[in-house]
């Protein structure tokens, strides 16, 4: 046996929820078809009118990414939680913070990742050229890993509270809006011809800012959570 | 060393239990015994720093835990009521991922000779839902004596376990002190441990 160094802890706690999610295939398929689902019920619903489905394509196609994220939210500390391996994280000599990044990172893989790759599917429905499925990937390759991110915090925060769902969503809900506007809004610019450099360069910016602080604050708010 | 002075615990406006100290040098266990809701569980919870005491202090070799932070939880092992299991997971990959994050790596052999010494090297392969509570606290035996932390803050270490369990746990138990590893145990059990060691604090309001 050999002492390992952080690196290894936040490596073990990815895989471990890997291995989970792919023993529950369900609650990754669940998250998928809702997006699915709900991105392609609007083509139908609306009809077949290319010009109107090219408009609302990005915000439709980004506000069912985020409220499918939404979804799986509440799934991501409790589970730990109640079988007592998030005290076992707690208890770790190695940094919480960077256990608590790898779980928002495992979070994403199962989670946010799927919704970028299915993305560019659902946008041939709503008659996005190319160049507009590809600003759609980008923003939603880095929109995405922002939801979880400032989702943990969110769902953190409520951890063992009664009726937490209802409230994860009112915390988080606010807190997603940045990431709505300048997601939606860069695949809107790159149609409009616009370009979208200004609203991804937001959305990066943002996407920094929450990978340094979210995972201190997640952190902090389980450790109030433990107490 | 493990040292506690002055320690109470308050539950919103109740409070559960004032003025509890004690000190246990190496090869020392203490018993915790209280009656139901007497607060046994929130003293091992502080013991371990996971919630912070409302008056008193908590020392390990003379210093404050809250100050020694990583280096105190690196020799800490602690085992709730609950043994902290992944469902889905087999007890080998269980314990992988335990060892792992307390920042150890163990290969397969160490954990196969773990799970061997519970008694469970038949079942390692085999996911933790289908286990009964006892294997399940098997499991945390072994995790528990795997990784060789000095300090064991142990919550009900022999609930739901057999007498061939409760053998092992006792050998494992008398092995940690006799090297010089301190323990804080409760139960309503006795436990046939060294009684030369042994500390007794009865926690009542």
């Amino acid at each position: 046996m050999e002492p390992a160094n952080a690196g290894a802890a936040v490596f073990a706690v990815v895989r471990r929820d890997l291995l989970l999610a792919a023993r529950r295939k369900s609650e990754v398929l669940t998250v998928l078809f809702f997006f699915v689902i709900v991105a392609s019920l609007f083509p139908l619903g609306i009809g077949a009118e290319p010009a109107l489905l090219r408009s609302i394509a990005p915000g439709v196609l980004w506000v069912g990414a985020l409220l499918a994220s939404m979804l799986a939210l509440n799934r991501m500390f409790a589970q730990d939680y109640a079988d007592g391996t998030l005290e076992q994280m707690a208890l770790s000599p190695q940094p919480f913070a960077l256990m608590t990044a790898g779980k928002i990172a495992a979070h994403w893989l199962v989670s946010g990742l799927p919704l970028v790759l299915v993305a560019p599917v659902l946008g041939l429905q709503f008659d996005l050229d190319q160049r507009a499925l590809g600003v759609l990937m980008l923003s939603l390759l880095m929109g995405t890993p922002l939801l979880s991110l400032v989702g943990a915090i969110g769902a953190a925060l409520t951890l063992g509270v009664r009726g937490s769902g209802l409230l994860v969503s009112l915390l988080t809900l606010p807190l997603y809006i940045p990431a709505l506007v300048f997601g939606a809004g860069s695949v809107e610019a790159e149609i409009s011809g616009l370009g979208a450099g200004a609203n991804l360069s937001l959305l990066a910016a943002l996407l920094v800012l929450a990978l340094f602080f979210a995972p201190w604050a997640t952190a902090a708010a389980l450790r109030i959570a433990l107490e | 060393m493990l040292q506690a002075t002055g320690l109470s615990c308050a539950r919103g406006e109740r409070e559960l239990f004032a003025g509890v100290g004690f000190s246990l040098p190496a090869g020392a266990w203490l018993h915790v015994t209280g009656n139901n809701g007497a607060g046994k569980t929130s003293l091992l919870r502080m013991l371990c720093g996971l919630s912070p005491p409302a008056a008193g202090s908590i020392s390990w070799n003379g210093e404050p835990i809250r100050e020694l932070g990583d280096s105190y939880r690196a020799e800490l092992c602690y085992l709730g009521h609950q043994t902290p299991l992944k469902e889905d997971l087999t007890a080998s990959e269980n314990l992988r991922a335990a060892a792992a994050i307390k920042g150890r790596v163990l290969d397969t052999a160490a954990i196969a000779r773990a799970l061997e010494r519970v008694e469970l090297g038949g079942i390692a392969e085999l996911p933790v839902r289908y286990l009964s509570q006892g294997q399940k606290r098997r499991v945390g035996l072994a995790q528990m004596t795997m990784t060789g932390e000095p300090l064991w803050v142990l919550d009900e270490p022999l609930a739901a376990l057999d007498a061939a369990a409760v053998a092992l746990f006792t050998q494992a138990m008398a092995q940690h002190l006799a090297s010089g590893g301190i323990a804080v145990l409760t139960g309503h059990h006795e436990f046939a441990l060294p009684l030369d060691t042994r500390q007794h604090l009865r926690i009542a309001a």
